[in-house]
């Protein structure tokens, strides 16, 4: 009964390793959640998203790469000066490994610089811009 | 098997220490030691989320009705969404409030609730009597320097703040 209990957990463990997030997982997703295929996701459109300015508090303007540099491939910083590890794959391998910590992000930050929440476009658009850069 | 019994013997020393570290008034003996030491803690979801954007200030400097207040108002976190899920938010205010400054079980608590009134749950540390009368030879403008950033920055001056460790004499100043 053990052996079966183990193997079974054995079985469970590998099957989630197997399933692990990648760039390309979060793409095809999305894309399906949008109902287009991976292929009409837009780099360009994932670039203009991550540069575009929003207003924002005390007249402020706020975008992606104001926290995030308009570097991807740099350390960002946050409002209180702790650092951000890159957000480009190609700088920082964790990136878009983990569903749970992408949709946390995705919500919050579309939150504040957009005042709504992201479509599954554009987070397909997103990762398509910055799986590409190299 | 020789190994076996050292590993054995490891253990059993291993489980008698960290049962006499249980067994100590929580806070006491754990790095509260200096004045302006915290006691060093360690939740996963705590050190996780909140340490994501800024130092995870200690339970120690505000009281439990400031965490509670904060906690719940996670969607406007000082202008930006730092919302949570339901079950990491809770779990998180739970280590909080035990650990909180008017918890009684550190002195850097027993100093910040020394001068905050009965009623008084400020949502900043910056806020609170104690935290302004213990900066308030640092000149306004310093605060304002781009090596700074924030007030709430305390890892800029005090380069220990994420070991817990505030000692005055560690304090440097970025030009």
């Amino acid at each position: 009964m053990i052996k079966r209990l183990a193997w079974a957990g054995w079985v469970l463990l590998s099957a989630h390793t197997a399933a692990a997030d990648s760039p390309a997982s979060f793409m095809a997703r999305y894309a399906q959640q949008a109902g287009v295929a991976v292929s009409a996701l837009s780099p360009v459109r994932g670039e203009a998203l991550y540069r575009s300015e929003h207003p924002g508090r005390n007249a402020q303007a706020v975008s992606c790469a104001r926290c995030h540099t308009a570097n991807p491939k740099q350390a960002g910083q946050t409002r209180v000066g702790k650092r951000i590890e890159p957000l480009a794959p190609a700088a920082n391998p964790e990136r878009f490994t983990d569903a749970a910590k992408v949709e946390k992000w995705f919500r919050r930050n579309c939150m504040d610089v957009l005042q709504r929440e992201c479509s599954a476009q554009e987070k397909g658009d997103f990762i398509a811009w910055l799986t590409q850069i190299k | 098997m020789n190994t076996i019994l050292r590993g054995i013997g490891v253990l059993a020393v291993t489980g008698t220490v960290s049962l006499l570290a249980f067994s100590l008034p929580p806070g006491e003996a754990r790095g509260d030691s200096g004045d302006d030491a915290l006691p060093r803690l360690t939740h996963k979801n705590w050190q996780q989320e909140c340490a994501s954007c800024h130092l995870a200030y200690a339970p120690a400097f505000l009281p439990k009705a400031s965490w509670q207040r904060l906690m719940s108002g996670l969607d406007r976190h000082f202008g930006e969404n730092a919302s949570l899920d339901p079950v990491t938010q809770a779990d998180i205010l739970r280590f909080l409030e035990p650990h909180a400054a008017d918890s009684g079980n550190s002195r850097m608590g027993h100093k910040v609730m020394q001068r905050l009134g009965a009623n008084e749950a400020p949502l900043r540390i910056t806020e609170t009597r104690w935290f302004v009368r213990k900066h308030d030879d640092v000149p306004r403008a310093a605060w304002m320097r781009k090596s700074i950033g924030s007030a709430a920055n305390c890892a800029a001056c005090h380069r220990q703040a994420e070991q817990g460790t505030f000692d005055e004499d560690a304090v440097r100043i970025p030009k």
